[in-house]
């Protein structure tokens, strides 16, 4: 199942990874062959089989709704690349 | 060297509460082994020093002031750098990373620092934990102590090198696929991943979520379950945790084998092994048998597959765990020359992220995108269900599975970076533990022509860690492997 650079280019796009030309040459054939070696799995018949998200089968873990202090506000807010007092500043997004 | 750094963790926690050594002169002897050899192992990525001899002075002040001393008394543990550590960095071996400094500990930092062990600095490995030999990291390799051409492998190479190399009594590794057991089995240690629930993994950067689990390695048996017990139990801030108490795995895994039925997976060995593998598999099930343990071969049909499976659902779940590295919260920032925030984003991303990285990310991206997610994703999710239905099948008619750990003994530098599928296959004795959410553990069962560890692995149902650690017990005992490097 061999990728074409226009798809990965636009998968570059969806994860938001700025790629260099060689990297998306180098990408499209690795993940090509990739992909091709998990074409076996299409082979398999799986119209009966549910799919397993988690193997533990814990589900809806719920606890008391009761706010605690974190007290790591500042530790969290001074690893922050760019900052204003308690806010992290991010270029202007709304015209 | 030093005596203090040939000793186990059981036997320096004794050794501190009796008081026959100081826990600061126990931290002292592993820094110092750290200036002598690490320079050439490279199994850190920071030493705490500081921090390590103020907690080894506090333990030493809670023992004269009278105090009881907790189970790693003095104990120098090493943090694979994934482990939050609260005011030390965790790179996980990123440049995206850099200059970050955790804000907390895990749950497992709170655990080894309550049970008075000293935590002596990070260890290396590869980025985010994607990989297999530590090539990935993307500050320098891990040697393997062993032989420092060959890779300590991965992804908790540093954890392993340092334990193996005598730097630290203990160390936590995380395992994804492997990722504890394989550069066990390289390095000559135990490692052990629990089952999927068993130890919390708050504080430990997720890498594929339903997945991940932490745990030790360590040089003895003894270790590796006192370790554990130290770890392990439910955390409410784990919401994948198993809800049950705190276990005692030193007398859980203590005992014989008598009536222990262990399996052999028929298609682990389909391929056949390499020589030296098959007679540590054959020396190792001897033990076993000399135990009193019954061995008999199983049928897993669906193992073939399991390779696949585990490079569609971890990539995808990597893709969405690492979406939060986007240069806002943490870690380094690039700005775009447009100066938008979407290419903050991708500029801060593409710089940041070494290639395997990307490759994982873009693997799962595509996976889980429109018209590939039903026949990737849910595909594999799908086939993780018959990949788990083996494991239910097989534990019927056995209460372990034994297997190598790993294709082969420690490979080469070089040997395998320039094609995926070859490094993504030095994983697939490892993978299908992880899909199917059981305990696995990795114990040396002999070496190579060439002097190289080989692990043997155990599996067992969820739950019963305490039968792994009983079983590689018997391995260890009957005296397959010993020595240390030379370094």
């Amino acid at each position: 199942m061999p990728l074409s650079l226009d798809e990965v280019r636009k998968v570059a796009r969806l994860a938001r990874l700025k790629l260099s030309d060689a990297e998306l040459s180098r990408f499209e054939g690795q993940l090509g062959r990739v992909l091709e070696h998990m074409a076996d799995l299409a082979a398999l018949d799986t119209a009966a089989v549910p799919p397993t998200a988690h193997a533990l089968g814990l589900s809806n873990v719920m606890r008391a709704d009761e706010p605690v202090e974190s007290g790591v506000q500042e530790a969290l807010l001074a690893n922050g690349p760019e900052r204003e007092g308690p806010y992290l500043k991010v270029p202007k997004v709304i015209e | 060297m030093s005596a203090l750094t040939s000793l186990s963790a059981k036997d320096i926690a004794a050794g501190v509460r009796r008081g026959d050594f100081s826990a600061e002169a126990v931290v002292k002897s592993h820094l110092d082994r750290i200036a002598a050899v690490d320079a050439k192992v490279r199994a850190y990525l920071c030493v705490l020093a500081d921090s390590a001899r103020a907690a080894a002075r506090a333990v030493d002040a809670k023992r004269a002031a009278g105090k009881a001393l907790g189970t790693l008394a003095g104990v120098p543990v090493a943090l694979k750098d994934n482990i939050c550590l609260a005011g030390a960095q965790a790179t996980c071996g990123s440049r995206i990373l850099e200059g970050y400094k955790a804000p907390y500990d895990a749950t497992v930092t709170e655990r080894l620092k309550a049970a008075d062990a000293v935590v002596l600095g990070k260890t290396n490995l590869d980025e985010f934990a994607m990989g297999s030999s530590n090539e990935n990291s993307a500050y320098f390799p891990t040697k393997n102590p062993w032989d420092l051409a060959r890779v300590p492998g991965g992804s908790s190479g540093g954890s392993a090198a340092a334990v193996a190399a005598r730097m630290a009594a203990l160390a936590l590794g995380s395992d994804t696929g492997g990722s504890i057991r394989q550069p066990a089995a390289f390095c000559g240690l135990v490692g052990l991943k629990p089952t999927y629930g068993a130890v919390s993994r708050y504080g430990l950067v997720a890498f594929a979520s339903s997945l991940d689990q932490i745990g030790p390695l360590a040089r003895s048996i003894d270790d590796a379950a006192l370790a554990l017990s130290v770890i392990s139990g439910h955390d409410p801030k784990d919401s994948t945790s198993a809800p049950s108490p705190a276990r005692d795995y030193l007398a859980e895994s203590a005992g014989d084998l008598g009536g222990l039925r262990l399996g052999l997976p028929r298609e682990y060995l389909e391929g056949g092994l390499e020589p030296d593998m098959q007679g540590a598999l054959e020396s190792g099930l001897d033990a076993l048998k000399a135990r009193g343990a019954s061995v008999r071969e199983v049928s897993m049909p669906h193992t073939r597959y399991a390779l696949s499976v585990y490079y569609v659902i971890a990539p995808s779940e990597a893709s969405s765990n690492l979406a939060r590295f986007d240069g806002v919260r943490y870690g380094a920032r690039r700005h775009g020359a447009g100066g938008s925030l979407l290419e903050l984003y991708e500029e801060t991303r593409g710089a940041g992220f070494g290639p395997e990285v990307k490759r994982r990310i873009m693997l799962g991206t595509y996976a889980l995108s429109s018209g590939y997610y039903d026949a990737f994703y849910l595909k594999a999710q799908k086939v993780r269900t018959l990949i788990k239905g083996d494991f239910d099948a097989a534990f019927k008619d056995v209460d372990l599975l034994v297997t190598p750990t790993t294709p082969s003994a420690a490979f080469r530098f070089g040997e395998k970076t320039d094609d995926p599928l070859q490094m993504y296959l030095s994983d697939v004795f490892t993978l299908p533990c992880n899909l199917a959410g059981v305990g696995g553990v990795s114990v040396p069962a002999g070496k190579s022509a060439q002097g190289l560890p080989l692990g043997l692995q155990f599996m067992a149902r969820p739950g019963e860690d305490h039968l792994l650690l009983r079983a590689a017990r018997a391995v260890e005992a009957a005296g397959l492997f010993s020595g240390e490097p030379d370094l």
